[in-house]
């Protein structure tokens, strides 16, 4: 009793015992801080900046690479599932984009994975999968998103992904083979073909060795083919592949269209409080004929900006030379949330308006309704 | 245009620029320095990335490297009676470090933090480069000084009255200034100055001389006096404080065991090299940016000459009123560029690693529309500006 009781306040004041000593090591460095000088040493020390290090690239396939990371001393370990945000400069210019960790969290030499498929005309993952090189280091965030397997209660999980919608699936099911706790799994998985499969290879292993983990890959291709002709989503096949599927909770990623016909079916059969659902981007809501755009005044640059009702403000302003803050550009980490000081805006993925004065608008997935005025 | 006329139009009372240009041809060269513009603007990558990637992480080094250096110094003192200690081998090392921080301390100011916050780098959208959160290691707090700086001084660039920058305020260097007694004595406010340069831009924009002359103005800077107080306090405390007192605090074992110099050397050793660094960073800043603007031949204009100025005119108008520096690669990444002044105040917010390669561009572009274009020798520049001084104390 006692001990429990002490454990957390020796912690709290052993960690601000840490805090002032940094707060007194900065008056030193000021106006840097002293982690800036650390990090002349590695980067990977650094308190002010969370960064890690390529360690090891592997191709997963032809177009996906595995690019294991190890991060700096501030990382702190993440849920099967979540994701991290990466920032990549190229050309010079920083881009931030959102990776889901595909190693599980029990790995314990430090290390985690993600993996990038490099999509067509995608700048980013293209440099991420073609050009990054071991020993580079990236801007990392820490790990957010709420898309992880429940422990308080035992689900029985049944994974419907497709392409490197893998990732999170792929970071729960080690995770479950790490802790020696197999649940009753039902995976549908859609890749290209059987050598165009991320993670195929590993997946078949395990479901060799484990008769609890039941592996139903569709492929979706003929070899040489460029375009999807076959394995779409349907609930003959659901039916067919999973039985009792309304006895599982279903954890879905992929690409959009996949994840609009899961939706669709799971709302036909009053299913969906038990699909679990992580995206790749924002789901955009249908904008009416009749929505129109606005000039959007940014108050603290003093500029003006022309806006229809389908351009992300954030875009909008970005376009006018301004550089607001952001992070995933999908409207899951909020790092672009503003003030709306007056007008109406367009939540794009539900299509509802925002008008309340006040009211905090995120850029990234907001467009125009008209004239607005934003705190930025 | 014959002499006459040209005479004429750059006398006191002119409406118009001085140069033997019509308003049209003021607007194509304004078009072809746009030009050059976009150009650079669309250029810009990766490279400019490395570049400024890199000055940081010397001029952090040459940071971490001086205040070892100093410490080291420390160690070698005669009253330590090793094999090393010695006065000489003190002397050379404290030397070594101080120079090396000052040198810290210079790339910082120019080449980094007045680049940084010209927005210069905000493009890469690096959230640790930005314009809007950089605090740069100078008493003046960064958003400050962009006030005074970016939007008064390249603004109103050599506008009698308008630019802050003239003379700081403090001293005549133009004949349009008007000649008051308090100005006899300007050469001496001139070596104040540059040995204090820094503190001298940190109060530039409180106007105390408004002070003397209506007693609101104490109340209206009250909320500036205090972030600019608290900033110069940090200062002071980093580098007349903790570094001394921390040296003071490492020998204190040795001194109750009776061995070692007095803890007095020990911090006055330190803080002298501290307050040496700044001054050399004072006296450097200040010689650079004195011969931005006072030289020999530089313009300077009255309001009337820049009423209804256009963009063009604006141009012509940083053109006349900047001074280049000549001098090599080195030189010129010391001065943070700004011996390219010229196309730094053309092009205030283009990466400064671009000004060389710009510099010759502007240079030919000057001579076809005849336009002056005032770059000379360090010598040249600053003699020039240390004579006006020197001159225009008298009326």
């Amino acid at each position: 009793m006692s001990d429990k009781k002490h454990s957390p306040s020796s912690t709290k004041s052993k960690s601000s015992f840490l805090a002032k000593f940094s707060a007194f090591t900065d008056k030193f460095a000021y106006p840097l801080r002293a982690s800036h000088y650390v990090e002349l040493l590695n980067p990977l020390w650094a308190g002010h900046a969370l960064k890690a290090k390529v360690v090891k690239v592997w191709d997963e396939t032809k177009d996906a690479r595995t690019l294991t990371l190890k991060p700096g001393f501030n990382w702190r370990n993440y849920r099967a599932g979540q994701h991290i945000r990466i920032g990549v400069a190229l050309d010079g210019v920083q881009y931030t984009r959102t990776y889901t960790i595909s190693s599980p969290p029990e790995r314990n030499d430090g290390l985690f994975t993600i993996t990038v498929k490099a999509i067509a005309d995608g700048r980013i993952s293209h440099h991420l999968v073609r050009k990054i090189k071991v020993g580079s280091f990236l801007a990392i965030g820490l790990p957010q998103g709420d898309f992880y397997l429940p422990d308080s209660r035992p689900v029985k999980p049944l994974f419907i992904t497709a392409g490197s919608g893998i990732t999170p699936a792929m970071s729960m099911l080690e995770s479950m083979l790490a802790k020696d706790r197999m649940r009753d799994t039902v995976h549908i998985h859609y890749a290209p073909h059987e050598f165009d499969a991320i993670f195929g290879e590993r997946l078949k292993k395990i479901a060799s060795e484990h008769s609890l983990y039941d592996l139903n890959q569709v492929f979706t291709h003929e070899y040489g083919e460029h375009k999807q002709t076959k394995g779409y989503f349907h609930a003959e096949q659901l039916e067919k592949l999973c039985p009792d599927w309304r006895e599982r909770e279903t954890y879905a990623c992929g690409p959009q269209p996949l994840i609009e016909a899961m939706e669709k079916h799971y709302t036909l059969e009053n299913m969906t409080r038990y699909l679990h659902i992580e995206r790749f981007s924002a789901q955009l809501a249908v904008i009416p004929k009749e929505a129109v755009g606005g000039t959007v005044s940014f108050s603290k640059s003093g500029i003006d900006a022309l806006a229809d009702a389908s351009t992300a403000l954030l875009r909008v302003a970005e376009d006018a030379g301004m550089n607001p803050p952001h992070g995933c550009r999908m409207g899951i980490c909020h790092s672009c949330s503003t003030t709306l000081l007056s007008g109406c805006v367009r939540d794009l993925r539900t299509g509802k308006l925002i008008n309340d004065v006040g009211s905090k608008v995120q850029t990234c997935v907001c467009a125009a309704a008209g004239d607005c005025e934003l705190d930025l | 245009m014959n002499t006459d006329e040209f005479k004429k139009v750059n006398t006191k009372n002119s409406t118009r620029l001085p140069v033997d240009l019509s308003d049209p041809q003021i607007e194509e060269f304004g078009r072809e320095l746009d030009a050059i513009r976009e150009e650079v603007i669309d250029s810009r990558g990766a490279k400019d990335r490395k570049y400024i990637l890199t000055v940081i992480k010397t001029q952090r080094i040459l940071g971490l490297l001086g205040r070892i250096m100093i410490y080291a110094s420390i160690l070698l003192l005669p009253a330590w009676s090793h094999d090393l200690a010695s006065s000489t081998n003190f002397w050379i090392l404290i030397s070594l470090g101080t120079l090396s921080l000052a040198t810290a301390k210079i790339l910082e100011n120019m080449e980094i933090g007045h680049n940084i916050l010209h927005g210069q780098w905000d493009w890469m959208k690096d959230p640790d480069i930005q314009s809007s959160s950089w605090e740069w290691n100078h008493v003046c707090p960064s958003d400050q000084w962009i006030q005074s700086h970016n939007i008064k001084h390249h603004t109103w660039t050599n506008v009698i009255g308008k630019d802050p920058d003239i003379g700081y305020g403090l001293l005549r260097v133009s004949s349009r200034q008007k000649w008051r007694p308090f100005y006899l004595l300007q050469p001496l406010y001139a070596f104040l100055l540059a040995v204090l340069f820094e503190w001298g831009i940190a109060i530039q924009e409180l106007e105390l001389g408004k002070m003397f002359k209506r007693k609101s103005h104490a109340e209206k800077i009250r909320p500036l006096l205090q972030r600019t107080g608290t900033k110069m306090m940090k200062q002071i405390t980093k580098d007349y404080i903790l570094w001394p007192l921390l040296a003071v605090v490492m020998t204190l074992p040795f001194t109750f065991s009776g061995v070692g110099p007095s803890l007095f050397v020990v911090f006055f050793s330190v803080l002298i090299a501290n307050v040496l660094a700044n001054i050399f960073r004072n006296m450097w800043t200040y010689l650079i940016i004195f011969c931005g603007h006072f030289p020999k031949d530089v313009y300077h204009f009255t309001r009337a000459q820049v009423e209804n100025e256009t963009r063009a005119k604006w141009y012509v108008r940083q053109m006349l009123g900047s001074c280049n520096i000549r001098g090599g690669k080195l030189f010129h990444i010391m001065s943070g560029n700004l011996s390219h002044q010229i196309e730094h105040h053309l092009f205030p917010d283009i990466p400064s690693n671009r000004y060389p390669a710009l510099a010759p561009r502007v240079r030919a572009l000057a001579e076809r529309y005849k336009i002056p274009y005032n770059s000379a020798s360090l010598t040249r520049q600053f003699g020039t500006t240390l004579w006006k001084i020197f001159r225009y104390s008298f009326p």
